[in-house]
């Protein structure tokens, strides 16, 4: 058994501990807004908070996480209030939304980093892969969010 | 350019004729070890992380890393993006993801090796400003943390392919830095 928090609720784990972290939250603990993209820590659709830091969950055995907190995507605000939530409705940024749920956790990791980042500092960080091509809405709302929210 | 490459038997050839060694004969000692250990320090295991550019590399063609990962201020990646966002404590057969028992990070742009002549790069390794501040014994220590030893067990790739590997054992690599450093840590002209 492997000891977690998950969205502040402390879960005990009975998986092989070489499970990805990502498979245990949608399929022990049913969290599927996380998603499976790549499965090569490539895409960042699986995206999620270790300890305040982003993860791409597909890639991180269960093993690694024991102990520790982990933030999805349904806990990164109680009401859907956070701003980078605010800001993606207000600037519209997804179109099929698939990896829309790993970009919001690496930008709010960002965020949490760098308060006021600049495009250079949103290029390096945010890595993920949108197949629809909603880079330049991502950067808007980031920014927008940055300015102190929708 | 051909390159001498004198191997680790070659190396063991020198220091038995080096015996109690003379001047000059240390100073051959001690080069023909750093040659053993310039093969490793030169693969793309070791320099694709020990670059002078704002980014790492990745594979035995040494392509910039993918995804437009930077190095970062502190050699972690940038921020918001540590290179622990996909790089683990142990590889990971899986993804293909390598991984080390330590935080994955670039070395220093001062630690950078690319390009370098086999005699900057020696004068390099051995300059406690570019190398940490460190003595040779605290070299010799380095060569056996987690991320130097992952050279040596560096996995497959997401497509299941074998990294390649040093061309010495890591045994060798260490015997021949053990030689250096006590040689004198002599660099080539």
């Amino acid at each position: 058994m492997i000891q977690l928090t998950v969205n502040g609720q402390r879960q005990d784990i009975d998986a092989d501990p070489d499970t990805p972290l990502l498979w245990v939250l949608r399929d022990d603990l049913g969290l599927t807004g996380t998603k499976f993209g790549c499965g090569i820590a490539a895409c960042g659709a699986c995206t999620v908070h270790v300890n305040g830091a982003p993860v791409r969950s597909c890639s991180l055995p269960l093993s690694e996480a024991a102990g520790k907190n982990v933030t999805t995507i349904e806990g990164l605000s109680a009401d859907r209030n956070h701003a980078l939530q605010k800001a993606w409705i207000a600037e519209q940024v997804p179109q099929c939304g698939y990896c829309q749920s790993g970009m919001l956790m690496a930008a709010a990791a960002l965020l949490r980093q760098i308060p006021k980042p600049s495009d250079a500092d949103i290029d390096a960080a945010i890595t993920n892969i949108c197949r629809c091509g909603t880079y330049q809405r991502v950067r808007r709302a980031i920014q927008r969010a940055a300015g102190g929210g929708a | 350019m051909m390159r001498a490459v004198i191997t680790f038997a070659g190396l063991a050839s020198v220091l038995a004729v080096a015996g109690a060694a003379s001047g000059a004969g240390t100073r051959e000692t001690s080069l023909a070890a750093f040659a053993v250990m310039d093969q490793v320090l030169t693969g793309p295991r070791c320099q694709n992380c020990h670059t002078l550019t704002g980014f790492p590399r990745q594979g035995d063609d040494r392509h910039p890393h993918r995804f437009n990962v930077m190095r970062g201020d502190s050699g972690h990646g940038a921020k918001g993006l540590p290179c622990s966002t996909c790089h683990g404590r142990a590889n990971n057969p899986s993804s293909g993801v390598p991984g080390a028992d330590e935080d994955w990070h670039l070395a220093p742009l001062s630690m950078g090796w690319e390009g370098l002549s086999p005699a900057l790069r020696c004068a390099h390794l051995k300059d406690p400003r570019r190398n940490g501040g460190r003595s040779g014994a605290a070299l010799i220590d380095h060569l056996q943390t987690p991320l130097v030893t992952w050279a040596w067990s560096p996995g497959a790739d997401a497509h299941g392919v074998a990294r390649t590997l040093p061309p010495v054992s890591h045994a060798e690599f260490m015997q021949a830095a053990k030689t250096w450093v006590a040689t004198g840590a002599v660099c080539p002209d």
